[in-house]
């Protein structure tokens, strides 16, 4: 607006330049256009309409004779009655409570106690936490499958050897908890790393204050570092929200090696990829994949909120 | 505070400012009791993999009846990567290639559109910007797999699927690197540069390209290496849209060997063979990331941090 008003007063008195102005920024609209342009093909291509189009297959159902018929929001009420779609959900959400805080208070941890560089070896503790991250989800889950095998593992045998018997971590009482443990290994370091290089471009105006009041580390950590770097840890937990809901790769690979412990629906992103490909109920598949969008977009959006509620707060307290 | 929160962009980690001066916190003592802590914490991250090694450095037998951390009695590496390169006339090597040729043009396209729209989005003003940024941002949070399987049914009405363009082109679109990439650029590229370039007469493209693509450099590096791992490590995506095993990626493949192997389809000698494969199918990436590290932090922490 500003600049509308700033060329009309120009107008009066250089109108050529005017002109010469308004082309000038009609020439960069246009870039900027042309910029994003390749971009927003992709993003309208693979993400709006994949998106649009699961919406629109969850409105119908494949009948054995005549094809596909209109259904409503008849997968919708299938779908919330679903013992198989909301244990499914249960688990990812029972995941997220529990290995989420553990995976972000051990990557801050970490991330904290590199900042200080009060470690011999900081930099390859921090390379050496990192690399699981080098690891591919199908590659982690065969490895710790093989370390959690009662026979040969390494770590029953170390418990044998010390006595306390073989533990079962493919039991269906303990798989979850096994599972939490892969994805942990995994990402603290991924997590890790995003953390830390917030922590490493804390403007250095912050620190003096702390340094001139005496504070001690934890001191520091606690209300200076910790409050500067929010935004990257908010960062982390959306990032982890999707991440756990959407686990495909570790339930389908434990599958084969503990096939009781893991139902066809143990996530309700291996239910809808085994509703798919397996029972070819592509309808109803594609309620649960958009549901299950739906929720991750609705626990993001909460998780923000309540992010934003909070810092308000502390601006009027403040 | 104010310097590093941007109330209106709530996944914001840019963090404007001076790199911290050495001089703070770097000084100080080292910690002993910290150093043995966090040690100590790197046995569990760095254990598994050790196993990983020591067990492709056993023949099956030895697999099952040795400690697991520790070599056993013979050394059988080289009999076990013979055996690898070799399994279904060399397909181990077929889906090392296939891993790489997918991830590589993945991450350069996905690299490339990000960068424009980044760019665009930090140094230009036009209609619909905050809008379309606001969609960007938004497709941060939509679960990729849950796309997967629409993308999947139109692709097959494409007559796309089991193409490796299945698995290359969903992977192009990175919202969050659009998102690192704006942050990137709107610190690491001055205004007044850009103006200079104007007023000698230079194209909006061709600024672009020699002044803006030059000091994108680390930010360009991340969003590469983040699209590289994330198509590498892809394995729900190739896994519904290929079906021939040739196409394979090595994460679909190797899932493969390892359900042939607990069906018990082959031999045991399987087990060795999944053991070794995946060792050797996370070399590359290990070693990518000890070279190029500096990278991931730097074009992470954005604020005008370079290298």
């Amino acid at each position: 607006m500003t600049h509308s008003t700033a060329l009309s007063d120009e107008r009066t008195v250089k109108p050529s330049r005017e002109r010469h102005v308004n082309t000038a920024i009609r020439k960069q609209r246009l870039a900027a256009y042309i910029f994003l342009l390749p971009f927003f093909v992709v993003f309208i291509a693979m993400l709006v309409v994949p998106l649009a189009y699961a919406g629109y297959l969850s409105l119908f159902e494949s009948k054995l004779i005549g094809g596909e018929a209109f259904a409503g929001l008849a997968n919708y009420g299938r779908a919330l009655t679903d013992p198989a779609f909301l244990g499914g959900l249960g688990r990812v959400a029972l995941f997220f409570i529990v290995q989420v805080p553990i995976m972000l208070g051990l990557a801050l941890f970490f991330a904290l106690a590199l900042d200080t560089a009060r470690a011999h070896g900081s930099k390859a503790i921090r390379m050496l936490i990192y690399m699981p991250y080098a690891v591919p989800a199908v590659v982690a889950t065969l490895m710790w499958g093989y370390l959690y095998g009662p026979d040969f593992g390494p770590i029953a045998q170390i418990a044998r050897a010390i006595g306390f018997g073989t533990p079962d971590f493919l039991s269906p009482g303990s798989i979850l908890g096994s599972m939490m443990n892969i994805v942990t290994w995994e990402f603290v370091g991924y997590n890790m790393i995003i953390m830390y290089a917030a922590l490493r471009s804390i403007p250095s105006e912050l620190y003096e204050a702390a340094e001139i009041d005496g504070a001690g580390q934890f001191r520091l950590a606690w209300s200076v570092k910790i409050p500067a770097i929010r935004p990257a840890i908010l960062l982390t937990v959306i990032f982890s929200i999707i991440g756990s809901f959407q686990l495909f790769a570790e339930p389908s690979l434990l599958n084969t090696i503990a096939p009781d412990a893991i139902s066809n629906s143990f996530t309700p992103n291996y239910y809808a990829s085994n509703l798919a490909f397996i029972n070819q109920e592509l309808n109803y598949a594609a309620t649960i994949a958009f549901l299950l969008g739906l929720v991750i977009a609705v626990v993001s959006y909460v998780v923000q909120l309540g992010e934003e509620r909070r810092e308000r707060r502390e601006m009027r307290m403040s | 505070m104010t310097a590093v929160e941007t109330p209106s962009t709530t996944v914001n980690t840019a963090t404007v400012g001076p790199r911290r001066t050495r001089s703070f916190a770097r000084d100080r003592q080292r910690s002993l009791p910290l150093t043995i802590l966090l040690w100590v914490c790197v046995l569990y991250f760095v254990l598994p993999i050790w196993w990983l090694f020591v067990s492709s450095t056993k023949d099956n037998s030895s697999l099952f009846a040795t400690f697991g951390l520790w070599f056993g009695g013979d050394f059988s590496l080289w009999e076990n990567l013979q055996t690898l390169f070799t399994v279904r006339d060399g397909i181990f090597t077929r889906w090392m290639v296939n891993t790489l040729v997918y991830s590589v043009t993945a991450a350069v396209g996905a690299t490339f559109l990000a960068t424009m729209a980044g760019y665009a989005f930090a140094k230009y003003n036009f209609p619909g910007k905050k809008l379309l940024f606001s969609a960007t941002l938004g497709a941060v949070m939509i679960p990729l797999t849950a796309l997967a399987l629409p993308t999947y049914l139109i692709f097959s009405q494409a007559g796309l699927t089991d193409t490796p363009w299945a698995v290359i082109i969903p992977s192009l679109v990175s919202p969050f690197g659009v998102y690192l990439m704006r942050v990137y650029a709107s610190d690491a590229i001055d205004d007044s540069l850009l103006e200079a370039a104007r007023v000698d007469g230079a194209g909006e493209f061709r600024i672009f390209g020699q002044v803006g693509l030059r000091l994108l450099g680390p930010g360009l590096v991340t969003v590469f290496l983040f699209s590289l791992v994330a198509t590498w490590n892809n394995y729900f995506l190739p896994l519904i849209m290929l079906n021939s095993s040739d196409l394979y990626p090595i994460t679909v493949g190797l899932a493969q060997l390892q359900s042939a192997a607990s069906a018990g389809g082959g031999s045991q000698a399987l087990f060795s063979t999944v053991i070794t494969g995946s060792f050797v199918s996370i070399l590359p990436l290990v070693v990518a990331f000890l070279f190029l590290q500096r990278y991931w932090q730097s074009g992470l922490a954005s604020g005008g941090v370079k290298g």
